[in-house]
């Protein structure tokens, strides 16, 4: 399926059809207040812990976080143990051992998220020829991640809308570019079960999962936005005193 | 002492080695009394920034080359690694690519300040030369800088300009090959795009160089466009000009700064997030924001071959422009016919950039052909004929006379015939 829409991608940007690009038309994802936007948010810990479930739960099934490994579970605020744990519910190939032998042991807080597929085809193979594509970066990997990525997550609609043909083993998704994506609805209420009590509507788990997907591609943010906000007010700073300086400097030039 | 350099440093250690090695003399002569027009407006800001960018990008670039790993299996994650686990990877990855945009930026506001200005003209033409051969070494830079991180636009975007080389008749399908070092963009392009990326920059230093050795031959032109008549007309350019660029910078880095900590990733393409897949063709490719103005040139012309002869010519007619623009007035100032059809021209580059951001079709190609049109018009016409036609306003006596309205002006000076500026 998705090979032909790519063949599809392929020849209409080929004939520089304006077909193309009514295909691949959606609607702008309604925005969101995000716990991370503007220029100075933070991720908002309790989400994102709630987000890393439903992926773990949910989304692992099919697709891979290969960037992320357990130990960096940490910036969204769980504990050594806890990361320790998480870990060790994996079974991780590792080796090969002094026998020459590859083996599996529990995960580690070292080792990176552990793939569903060992590899494309595979992966492909599981999903009618559809690819999950790696999470790791999804919210950079999109125009307007973050309401891009919660759009399509409660985007999905049981019917196409009317004249519109269903399509075989597709589903029909409001935000997917084109509208027939390949991956089922992946989220129904109350599929997780939150430890904190939070009421795990599609809504609700469709936003938490987002911040972990955000969090997921942009570590740093936090570090990156404090560090700015120094770096800025010292630079504006030293342009007053520089300014001062140049004032006084060119003052004597004049006569 | 025969053969030692007659130093006046008073710091011994310092006249020492300037009697051996007289560089301390030369920076004195060069950086410090450097005569330099009195009256240069922020627009002179920006060969200095130009220069800092450059260092930037080779310090950034040296601490990213040792965490990068060339080649296609690894180079994707490789970058990932210098964001997430390189202690401040991510600092030094994003002042990189934001670093280009901004190098870009100010090379630009420095040509059209050249523009503007005239500085291209006698006796300037070699120094706008080199400038031209830096704007080229800087682009062949920056393009293959971004086939590095190995994402989607990377790929594709190596692909479709390397792909540009087959439009020449006869041996292009060759060259492409022998580009690639292959049949595709694969390893071997990867590799030899990071062989040359490492090397060009310096490169550029080298260029640097000799433009600046050229700039201080025939000294810096200023807004009014006309040469200093006297000592009355310059400073040096210690303290007045170091302390002014000073300040130039930290504004310019404040803005740098933002883009940085605050939207990192504004200027790029979210499409190089995603590894590159050569089965999968992304809905648009676009190239960075500073080739769109090129890349709708080339997307202009209906025939391919003819599209690549323009976007390359849309760079070379800089080349030639000093002998193009037959006014021997320099400074926009004073030329009023000139000025409206400058302005335009600004537009018309503003114009070309947004349709190449824009796919080509409908409207868009033909508002990229009327840009490009009167991209060419401009040089090849417009500043040839008007240069013949129009009277330009009275220069004024000297700089000095301009600056403080009157004014000592001694008489050999203002003697001398206004002929050319
Ligand atoms: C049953 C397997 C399966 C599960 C579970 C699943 N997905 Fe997917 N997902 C897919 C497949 C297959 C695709 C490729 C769809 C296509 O290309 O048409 C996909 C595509 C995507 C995309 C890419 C959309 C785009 O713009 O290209 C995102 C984002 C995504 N999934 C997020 C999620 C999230 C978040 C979850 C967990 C809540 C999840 N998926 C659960 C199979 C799955
Ligand atoms: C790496 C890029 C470049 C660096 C580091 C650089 C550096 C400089 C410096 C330090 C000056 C003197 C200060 C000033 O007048 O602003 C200068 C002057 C000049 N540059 Fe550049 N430059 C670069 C690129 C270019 C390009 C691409 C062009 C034109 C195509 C150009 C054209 C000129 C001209 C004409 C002058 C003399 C201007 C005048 O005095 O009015 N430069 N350059």
């Amino acid at each position: 399926m998705r090979r032909l829409r790519l063949v599809a991608l392929a020849a209409s940007l080929l004939l520089a059809a304006p077909a193309a690009r009514a295909a691949g038309e959606a609607p702008k994802p309604p925005p969101q207040d995000w716990s991370f936007g503007g220029l100075f948010g933070t991720f908002d810990r309790a989400s994102a812990q709630r987000g890393f479930l439903v992926y773990k739960q949910v989304c692992a099934g099919c697709h891979a976080m290969k960037q992320l490994a357990y130990r960096n579970l940490e910036g969204i605020g769980l504990s050594q143990a806890e990361i320790r744990a998480i870990a060790a519910e994996y079974m991780i190939m590792d080796g090969p051992n002094d026998d020459g032998e590859m083996f599996e042991r529990p995960g580690r807080p070292s080792d990176r998220f552990r793939s569903p597929f060992p590899n494309v085809q595979a992966a492909r193979a599981a999903n009618n020829g559809a690819y999950p594509v790696d999470l790791s970066l999804i919210i950079k990997a999109r125009p307007d991640g973050a309401n891009y990525i919660h759009a399509l997550l409660t985007g999905y609609r049981d019917e196409p809308p009317a004249g519109v043909e269903p399509m075989e083993g597709m589903h029909y998704n409001a935000y997917f570019p084109g509208h027939w994506i390949a991956m089922a609805r992946p989220l129904h209420d109350d599929q997780v079960e939150y430890p904190d009590g939070t009421p795990a509507t599609t809504e609700q788990m469709a936003r938490d999962v987002t911040t972990f997907l955000a969090w997921a591609a942009e570590p740093e943010l936090e570090q990156r936005r404090a560090m700015g906000v120094r770096v800025i007010l010292f630079l504006i700073v030293l342009a007053g005193l520089t300014y001062g300086v140049k004032r006084k400097i060119w003052a004597e030039l004049k006569h | 002492m025969v053969g030692l350099h007659k130093s006046d440093f008073k710091n011994p250690v310092v006249r020492w080695i300037d009697e051996r090695l007289p560089i301390p003399s030369l920076l004195q002569k060069e950086y410090a009394q450097f005569p330099t027009p009195k009256n240069f407006n922020y627009f002179w800001n920006f060969g200095a920034l130009a220069m800092v960018c450059l260092v930037v990008m080779i310090v950034t670039g040296i601490f990213l080359a040792m965490h990068y790993t060339p080649h296609t299996a690894h180079a994707f994650d490789s970058v990932e690694r210098i964001m997430r686990d390189v202690n401040y990877g991510w600092l030094i990855r994003y002042i990189h690519m934001n670093g280009a945009s901004m190098f870009f930026i100010v090379v630009y506001i420095h040509i059209f300040r050249g523009l503007y200005y005239g500085s291209y003209k006698a006796p300037r033409e070699l120094l706008w030369i080199l400038g031209v051969v830096i704007l080229l070494l800087m682009m062949a830079t920056a393009f293959m800088g971004y086939v590095l991180p190995w994402g989607q636009m990377s790929f594709w975007g190596a692909t479709v300009i390397t792909n540009l080389f087959s439009a020449i008749p006869v041996v292009g399908d060759d060259i492409v090959v022998w580009l690639w070092g292959g049949f595709s963009v694969d390893n071997p392009t990867l590799n030899r795009f990071f062989s040359l990326h490492y090397l060009l920059p310096f490169l550029i230093v080298g260029v640097v160089f000799l433009h600046v050795v050229a700039l201080h031959i025939t000294g810096s032109n200023n807004p009014l466009g006309i040469e200093p008549k006297g000592p009355q007309d310059t400073i040096p350019f210690h303290p007045y000009y170091t302390i002014k660029d000073s300040f130039g910078l930290v504004v310019f880095l404040i803005v740098f700064a933002f883009f940085v900590f605050f939207a990192p990733n504004y200027l790029g393409h979210p499409d190089n997030y995603i590894e590159a897949n050569p089965l999968v063709t992304p809905a648009h490719i676009v190239p960075e924001w500073y080739f769109l103005p090129f890349y709708a040139i080339l997307r202009a012309v209906p025939d391919k071959l003819g599209g690549v002869v323009l976007m390359f010519g849309s760079i070379f007619v800089l080349f030639v422009l000093p002998w193009l623009d037959t006014s021997p007035v320099r400074s926009m100032k004073f030329r009023p016919l000139a000025r409206p059809f400058f302005w335009v021209f600004v537009l018309s580059c503003l114009l070309l950039g947004y349709c190449g951001a824009m796919p080509p079709e409908g409207i868009w190609v033909v508002l990229s052909r009327v840009g490009t049109a009167y991209y060419f018009l401009y040089f090849l016409v417009i500043l040839p004929v008007l240069g013949k036609l129009e009277r330009p306003l009275p220069l004024p006596v000297s700089i000095s006379e301009r600056v403080l309205g009157g004014g000592p002006v001694p008489a050999a000076a203002a003697a001398k015939p206004m002929e050319k500026a």
